[in-house]
């Protein structure tokens, strides 16, 4: 009798070990923040690329509307490929704050004249430390704010796709 | 034209309580990004890596130190912006109680079997 508790116990432990790591097997490895909504402090200073002029990055978001903000260098291949997108949301009317990330200001200016600029304005992170106030981890990276309540409302990791512009849009639209 | 005795003696302190305050800063800095995970990196630290992330984390860390925060205080700013995961070691909630609990009930099992089987002996 003793011997059976034993072994059942056993058994039991070792099925209940066996389930826990199957489900960990299916749980992604792969790290995403794209649904953390988290809030953006606005109190830092940024500097414009074009004019080099210092301002608080509040003015450069709608306080009442969503905004968009989108993380680009001139030297990243990806940010190459969604370009077209970004341009269509400029024909769309979106307003796009275009971070410049880790960039030489005049391989960047080269690249917009090249490309098109499809931001409305472009402010300057030269060490990388403004993208992680907005929880970026790298470049292309596009966010969707909300002014109103000052936290991310929707992030995309890598390159826009057609999908995410349509997206995009209907968020937008959803608010106005 | 001499400088008087006593200018060169403040210019050292001076020198010296630099070097000490950037030394510790480091010490800080090291020990802070030592357990902040880097996201897009496989299994290292802030500290490991030499990423683009890690080097701007480390200079964040830093730029937080400087403005005189704490280090719980940096640890809660990035978890705002990166989720529970950004650091190593995971805080005691619902979702890892059974993490932190289960070592310590085996240990007080295994402990509870081991005093059985020396007495039964």
């Amino acid at each position: 009798m003793k011997k059976n508790i034993k072994f059942i116990s056993l058994l039991l432990s070792l099925i209940i070990v066996f389930i826990i790591l199957l489900k960990g097997l299916n749980v992604s490895k792969d790290y995403s923040n794209e649904k953390l909504n988290s809030k953006i402090d606005f109190s830092f200073k940024v500097k414009k690329l074009f004019n080099d002029e210092v301002i608080n990055i509040e003015d450069l978001f709608n306080q009442e509307d969503l905004s968009v903000v989108n993380i680009w260098a001139s030297w990243c291949a990806p940010c190459k490929d969604e370009h077209p997108n970004l341009m269509q949301l400029k024909d769309m009317n979106i307003k796009v704050v275009g971070i410049n990330y880790k960039d030489n200001p005049k391989n960047a200016k080269n690249f917009l004249n090249l490309l098109g600029n499809p931001y409305s304005e472009i402010i300057t992170d030269k060490d990388g430390t403004k993208s992680i106030e907005f929880g970026a981890i790298g470049v292309p990276e596009t966010i969707v704010i909300n002014g109103k309540t000052k936290s991310i409302i929707k992030k995309f990791i890598g390159p826009l796709s057609n999908e995410n512009i349509i997206e995009i849009k209907s968020l937008i639209n959803e608010k106005t | 034209m001499k400088k008087p005795k006593f200018i060169n003696l403040i210019l050292i302190f001076v020198l010296i309580f630099k070097t000490s305050y950037a030394n510790e800063l480091n010490s800080q800095v090291d020990q802070i990004t030592k357990n902040l995970r880097c996201l897009i990196c496989q299994g290292q630290s802030v500290y490991d890596s030499q990423s683009d992330f890690a080097i701007s984390m480390k200079t964040v860390v830093k730029n937080k130190l400087d403005e005189g925060k704490e280090e719980k205080e940096i640890y809660e700013y990035l978890k705002n912006k990166y989720g529970e995961w950004i650091v190593y070691e995971p805080e005691l909630n619902q979702n890892t109680f059974l993490l932190w609990l289960i070592p310590l009930i085996l240990f007080i099992f295994g402990g509870l079997l081991i005093t059985r089987k020396v007495s039964i002996k």
